[in-house]
């Protein structure tokens, strides 16, 4: 099922986003809606400008002129503290966790919850990680484990997880599965799979096209910082994405 | 499906989490008790008034164990906590006898805690190595205290103050006692309990991550080496306080005592992992060291040369639990 079709308005909308590096155009022109349990694969070749704009939605990066629209609402984001209070988490490529504290540590790592004397409420951390790695199938051998004791496949369900738990409009994936064996990328993708069922937008920045088929509902393709396309998934095939990144016919 | 909690996953965790760093310390004060027991026998080890003369000489140390715990976590690293200690010692003794008692606590930790917030913003806002930072006021003040007095000695005779921080007691328990069970208690709770140790750790695991996770890590980094210098000028007043003196010299050798005590104690040099009970007990396990090698007669060179080589064998621990 497509949300596109079916009325609801998009969690983000990117209306003519340009971003200038002094006088280096890194974007130019960038349109794109997701909807809300939509998966959305964003490829390019390397140096198309998928991580400026990446930084771009998580509010790294101003973008020079254009207008980033979060439920229908107009926003202008300053750092990354803005776009998670505005719903909007991000999984990136090295994990950004803490490898000698606990998951739930991680889980709630700057969000800690406290209890009315100021003290960190472990239960609640606990409780709610527990949870979440159960809805989301991650497999870890407890709440309490050190990241540092987990696998790959682990660490990045561990990310993911967090990152659900505190998106309540959209999940970017930064190349999420880059270094993961073959097993781990399969568990990893039966979980971002999962994401659709609640709601939130993802965007996926992946370099494995067959992934991209996998998990895609629609692809958006860059290059050079230009904006080459976006096609529904079911209705395109590799040789048509690999013509639009590469800019040549076959 | 979910195999949380199910028990192989749980034994496996609890085997895995059990690693010898962690206990380290509390084996080997235990058998750096037992070894002194036996040996000092007739030497007057096991005599309470000997034990109790340990706990009070380590006073300072472990005081300073405790910021250091805080800034290893974070980290980066203090060497100027010696350097502090005499600052804040010179600068209590003159206030005091200027002005009296208030004044000279703080002046004492006001000197402290103004020299770690010097430390903190170097390494937080200017971004410099925490280690060439501290490295150069550890130098800086250590002439500053020697410019300050010509080298001589300042007396202390307050009484309210040399009883307060030195030798006198509350409910038959000697005063420095009372200092370092307050100290390790509510730095225990703040480093285990509170968002601000979460974060502490986080800046020393994985700063970038710190960062992205919405913490402030230049306030962290600041804040560790401020709550350094102003244990640090705690230190100085006890040191001042049970001396009934100021000088120079104080804190000068126990930059390495310290560090050994706070790694001993199952913080990790490169961060992210602490531990202040473990840095109070490893600090304890230093001043038993010093105290049992003592009373076997060794010098000062070989007594040097035996806690070196106890650190490097703490070190050694630390960093194999680290790469594992």
């Amino acid at each position: 099922m497509n949300a596109t079709t079916t009325g609801t308005p998009p969690v983000l909308q990117l209306r003519d986003i340009r971003k200038n590096f002094g006088g280096l155009t890194a974007i130019e022109n960038f349109s794109l809606e997701l909807y809300p349990g939509e998966i959305v694969a964003l490829v390019g070749d390397n140096g198309a400008g998928k991580s400026t704009l990446v930084k771009i939605v998580t509010g790294v990066h101003a973008p020079t002129s254009g207008t980033i629209i979060i439920e229908e609402q107009a926003v202008a984001m300053s750092s990354a503290t803005m776009a998670r209070a505005h719903g909007i988490e991000v999984v990136y490529q090295d994990l950004a966790l803490a490898d000698q504290q606990t998951v739930y540590m991680n889980m709630f790592l700057g969000r800690e919850p406290v209890n009315r004397f100021g003290l960190l409420d472990r239960r609640r951390m606990i409780d709610d990680t527990e949870k979440l790695v159960k809805d989301l199938d991650v497999r870890i051998p407890s709440a309490h484990a050190t990241i540092r004791d987990l696998s790959g496949g682990q660490r990045q369900g561990v990310a993911i997880a967090r990152a659900t738990h505190w998106a309540s409009k959209l999940i970017l994936l930064d190349e999420p599965t880059a270094a993961l064996g073959v097993a781990e990328t399969a568990k990893v993708e039966t979980i971002v799979l999962s994401l659709k069922q609640r709601n939130i937008g993802v965007l996926i920045i992946s370099h494995s096209l067959d992934q991209v088929f996998r998990l895609s509902d629609r692809i958006c393709v860059l290059r050079r910082g230009k904006q080459i396309g976006v096609r529904k998934t079911s209705e395109t095939d590799k040789n048509e994405i690999v013509a639009m990144i590469t800019g040549l016919q076959h | 499906m979910s195999s949380i909690n199910t028990s192989p996953g749980r034994a496996a965790s609890l085997v895995s989490r059990f690693n010898l760093q962690q206990y380290v310390v509390y084996l080997g004060f235990l058998a750096i008790f037992l070894f002194f027991a036996i040996v000092l026998k007739d030497s007057g080890f096991l005599t309470v008034r000997n034990l109790s003369n340990i706990v009070l000489q380590t006073a300072p140390v472990t005081i300073m164990a405790i910021g250091l715990v805080f800034v290893m976590s974070a980290g980066e690293i203090d060497l100027s906590i010696g350097s502090i200690v005499a600052v804040a010692a010179l600068a209590a003794a003159v206030a005091i006898n200027a002005h009296g008692l208030l004044a000279g606590v703080l002046a004492g930790l006001g000197a402290g805690l103004l020299i770690g917030l010097l430390n903190g913003a170097l390494v937080a806002y200017v971004k410099l190595p925490s280690f060439l930072v501290t490295l150069a006021t550890l130098g800086l003040f250590a002439g500053v205290s020697r410019s300050m007095t010509d080298l001589r000695s300042i007396p202390v005779t307050n009484n309210a103050f040399t009883g307060f921080f030195g030798s006198g007691s509350l409910l038959g328990v000697p005063s420095l006692i009372w200092w370092t069970v307050i100290a390790v208690a509510i730095a225990h709770l703040i480093f285990r309990e509170t968002r601000f140790g979460a974060h502490v750790l986080a800046t020393g695991d994985n700063s970038r991550a710190a960062s992205v996770s919405g913490i402030s890590v230049a306030q962290i980094r600041l804040a560790v080496l401020t709550i350094s210098g102003g244990l640090a000028g705690l230190a100085g007043l006890l040191y001042a306080g049970r001396l009934q003196a100021a000088k120079y010299t104080l804190g000068e050798t126990d930059l390495m005592t310290v560090i050994a005590a706070v790694i001993v104690g199952g913080t990790l040099l490169n961060g992210g992992k602490g531990s202040i009970v473990g840095a109070l007990v490893g600090s304890l396990m230093m001043g038993m060291l010093n105290n049992g090698l003592i009373l076997m007669g060794l010098s000062v060179s070989d007594q040097m040369i035996v806690r070196g080589l106890i650190i490097l064998a703490a070190v050694a621990v630390s960093l194999r639990e680290k790469s594992r």
